[in-house]
Formats: structure tokens, sequence, C-alpha cells
């Protein structure tokens, strides 16, 4: 059977470097050399990580992050609490109660990490998280969080923007998706254990959604490093799709010219699509998706009405003109 | 102490005690006795609780026939409708949660979701039977219905299983705890079909109904 493939956005209206960030557009040699660096000692890289370390607490021995707050990037809702934030989490790898990552995933060593990069770019092996941030500097940006479960939060994510970090690998034109795998490893993650996903977890958005000023790699929260339950140490964050899209625990990058296979959409294709992109007007088979119950209001939470594209349409939804959002919700 | 002491002062109070407990618990979370909370959601806390109790007091409904003649003890029927009253008590509170809690009184929303979901058609089914069985539950109902309240009574296990079902529907991935109640309820009435068995077989092609174990 084949399968459509959606249509795709030949709109070449955006120019290279209007999607790199200037600074590092301007910068790219010293950064490519510094990411040639780091391959070399990718090695001595892996031996590290591969031995025997205990569990770090998360922020132990880490310097507090430092970060500049995105007011461009910033919605004006006040962020729901930390403790909720870090308390109420999808993250099967720890169980499936939103209680269960905070509880489990003590396990997770989240430092050091390294992270593959694979696929059609011109640079690609392994870095360490380190040589992931150096060039970049955080920063702060509040986004609407929209579960595909009817729940929203509004959380300050504190990362780097996703397309300044792509770039730097220099995917070829061969790169139409780009793919992002969490850590595999029961041990770590004894959600594993249970096969209810398909582990590992795969997650992919297509080159233009990574590339959209808006998409983020985040590493804090709050103004801290990551929790392990929130996906330590590097996690997508892209506010205006679902949130089982914001894949956690990333271990490898992998650009490529398929649409990739997704953990959700592997397990139930009839009810979490590739794009998930939020829609008050495509319901969910089981549910209605037009509102949405804003955790930490309580028990009366006001159920407010779920904004397309989470109330980013303006931003994005020129990435999807001319889609039909029903076939690919 | 006679038998019947024993049930009205023991046992039928601790029926009372042990049903009233995931109630008091949600009530004592509510109000952050001993630095408990609902979490996060406590909507969501709520809602689910009622419904997992709801079914559970369900199970054990059901546990009460296999158990009188397991361990011989014939009385424990007087058990039993105390039981099921608290399990449709749970049910409708799970109902409540959902149109209070979830829907926040929006009822257009509410009947929208019992013809277009059918994990909540079949939830609603279930607790329209459950409201048919705590309704003529009264000794002068049982009086009043005769022959036909056995019949109508018999809706506890379609009730039940479309509870299991109605549960198992809603998870997104992890059906594990469904499979779980799924298999218990299929314990309970394979127990049934078993000791039936012998008297369908007996009586095969008979319309009397066989009698009720």
């Amino acid at each position: 059977m084949t399968r459509r493939r959606p249509p795709s956005i030949a709109s070449p209206s955006i120019a290279p470097s209007e999607i790199t960030p200037q600074t590092l557009f301007h910068d790219r040699r010293r950064v490519l050399a510094a990411l040639g660096a780091s391959a070399l000692g990718s090695g001595m890289l892996r031996a590290a990580a591969q031995a025997p370390a205990a569990a770090p607490a998360i922020g132990a021995g880490l310097a507090p992050p430092k970060f500049t707050r995105n007011a461009r990037w910033s919605v004006k809702d006040t962020p729901t609490s930390l403790e909720d934030v870090t308390s109420y989490n999808n993250f099967y790898e720890f169980g499936t109660d939103k209680s269960d990552p905070k509880t489990n995933s003590g396990s997770l060593r989240a430092r050091p990490w390294s992270l593959e990069v694979a696929g059609d770019a011109e640079v690609t092996g392994r870095f360490t998280l380190e040589d992931i941030l150096k060039p970049h500097a955080l920063e702060e940006r509040i986004y609407r969080f929209r579960c595909v479960e009817a729940w929203s939060m509004v959380v300050p994510w504190m990362g780097i923007p996703l397309g300044a970090l792509l770039q730097r690998f220099r995917p070829t034109s061969k790169a139409k998706y780009v793919e992002f795998t969490t850590l595999y490893d029961p041990k770590q993650m004894p959600g594993q254990r249970s096969a209810v996903l398909d582990w590992p977890y795969v997650e992919g958005l297509r080159m233009d959604e990574a590339m959209h000023p808006l998409s983020m790699m985040v590493v804090g929260v709050h103004g801290q490093w990551l929790p392990n339950q929130n996906g330590a140490p590097l996690r997508l964050m892209v506010p205006w799709k679902y949130g089982f899209k914001n894949v956690k625990s990333i271990v490898k990058i992998r650009f490529t010219e398929r649409q990739p296979r997704t953990a959700w959409n592997l397990s139930a294709p009839y009810e979490y699509g590739f794009y998930a992109n939020v829609n008050p007007a495509v319901e969910h088979p089981r549910w209605s998706q037009a509102k949405e119950r804003r955790i930490g209001d309580g028990f009366f939470a006001s159920r407010t009405d779920t904004l397309p594209f989470n109330g980013y349409a303006a931003d994005v939804a020129e990435l999807y003109r001319g889609m039909d959002l029903r076939r690919y919700f | 102490m006679t038998l019947d002491q024993r049930y009205r002062l023991i046992f039928k109070p601790l029926v009372w005690v042990l049903a009233l407990l995931p109630l008091a618990l949600l009530f004592g979370r509510a109000f952050g006795v001993a630095g408990e909370s609902l979490g996060a959601d406590p909507a969501k806390e709520i809602l689910l609780t009622c419904g997992k109790t709801a079914l559970n007091l369900l199970l054990v409904t059901l546990a009460v026939t296999p158990l009188r003649q397991l361990l011989r003890q014939p009385q424990l029927l007087r058990l039993r409708r105390l039981l099921g009253l608290f399990a449709f008590f749970y049910a409708a509170l799970h109902l409540t949660a959902y149109v209070t809690l979830e829907l926040q009184f929006d009822f257009g929303q509410l009947g929208e979701d019992i013809a277009k979901r059918p994990y909540i058609t079949i939830g609603f089914l279930a607790l329209l039977m459950l409201l048919a069985l705590a309704a003529t539950s009264t000794q002068k109902a049982m009086r009043r219905l005769g022959r036909r309240w056995q019949k109508l009574h018999w809706l506890i296990y379609p009730a039940t299983a479309l509870g299991v079902w109605h549960y198992y529907w809603q998870v997104k991935a992890d059906v594990r705890e469904p499979l779980v109640y799924t298999a218990i309820l299929a314990a309970l009435l394979g127990w049934r079909a078993w000791k039936r068995w012998p008297a369908l077989t007996s009586k095969s092609g008979s319309a009397t109904a066989p009698e009720r174990t």
C-alpha cells in the first residue's frame, strides 16, 4: 500500500540566511571548527559515557544556567507553577501515571550526555551536551503547552532555537524531515520494561517546522536545568503542536528524506497523526479538542477554548497552507 | 451474639466504613490533610477515583455469590444490596464529577459526548442500568416486581461489563490495569457459567430460567 505523501511546501521564499540566526550565520566557520574538534574527541566521550557512574542529582555539580528572557516569543499568561510542571508529566519511559515520572526518574543519568547526529547532513557524529550548547546563548521563552489529552499549561522553557542548532550540522538538500529519538535503556528508564509503546520513543518534524523560530531545543524550565521527569537534559518544544511531539531525553537526531515513523502514530494511527498540530476543529476520535483545562487552576479550573495552532496561528499557519488539516491531523 | 446481630452490628457497619473510605480519602486530599493533595489536575483525579471505586465495588458485589458458596456463608447475601448501592453511588459521583468539574455544566457537550463518543455512550448506559437496579432495590420493589425483579437485576452483569469496557476504552496506551479488571470479571462470570452448566445440560431447551447462583 502506498500512502499519498503530504503536499510539499516548496515555497523557497525564505533565504537560508533568514533561517539561520545572523550571529551563527556569520560565525559559522568558527562554529563548524568547534564541532569538528568535538567530533574528534567523541571516541573518548563514548568511553566516558559508558563508565558506570552514580546518578548525579539534577543540578548537582552544575553551575546555574545563565539565560535571557526572549520577550518576542513569550506569551503573557501566568506560568504554571514549577511544582505542577515537574509533578504532572506524561513520560511513559518512567510509567504511565502522571506522577510516575517524578517518582521513577531518579535512575536517569542526565550527565554526562551525548547526542548522535546522523543522516542527510554534512556534519554528523557524536557530540557532548556541552559541545551542543556551547555556541548558543540560552534564552527563556514562555510558551503555551497543550496536551492531546485536553489539558494545558504555560511554561517558561529555557533553551536554544532548534533551527540554529540544526543548521550547524548543515543538513543536505535531501533532508526533508528531522527525526528525534529518546534514550532507550530500561535500566535507567524502568517504564521501557513494559511494551506500552514501541520503544524507543521517536518523533519527527518536517524541516521547515524544525527551522521555524518558535521551535526550541530545551534544556531548562523555570530558570533551572531540566529535571529528569521533564526530559533532561535535552528535549524538544514545538508549542503549536500537541505535547507528545515534544520528545524528551534526546540521544539522536537524524536528518531524513522520508517522514519518520513516530511513536504515538505507530501506536494508534487513527488517533495521533504525524503533524499533531493543535486544532480545536479536529477532534480526537474519543474526545473533543475544542476546549482545554488549565492545570493549576484548581477544582473548577475553567475550560477555556483551545486556539488553532495553540494560539500561534499567526506565526505558523503559513507552513500548512493548502494542506487539509483534517487529513494531516 | 447471634448471626443476625453480627451482620447488623459488625459486618454492615464495616461495609459502610470501607465503602466510604475512598470518598473520605478524596476529601482528605482535597483539603490537604497530612500534606496530601489531589495533584495538579484535581478534577481528573476525582473523576478517575470515583469511576474506579464504582468498578471495584461492582466486582466485589459480583463476588458475593461465589464467596457465599466457597466459604459456605450464605448470610453474605445480606451485604450484597449495600455493596451494589455503594457501587451505584460512586458511579453517580463519577458522572457528577464529569458534568460539574470536567464539563462545567455544559449539558450540550454532555449530550454530544453521549451520542458521539462510544466509551461515554456505554459508560452512560451502564449507569442507567445501575440506576434501574438502585431504584428497585427496596424490599417493597422486590415484592411488587416478583419474578420480574430477578430478570431486571440480571442487568448487573451487562452493567459491570460495560463499565469495564468503558474503562478499557478510555485509556491511551497502557491497558494493563483495565485488563486486570477484565480478568477478574471473566473469572466471576466464568464461575457462574461453570456452576450453571449442569443445570443447562439437564434441562436443555427448557424455557425456565435456571436458578440464580
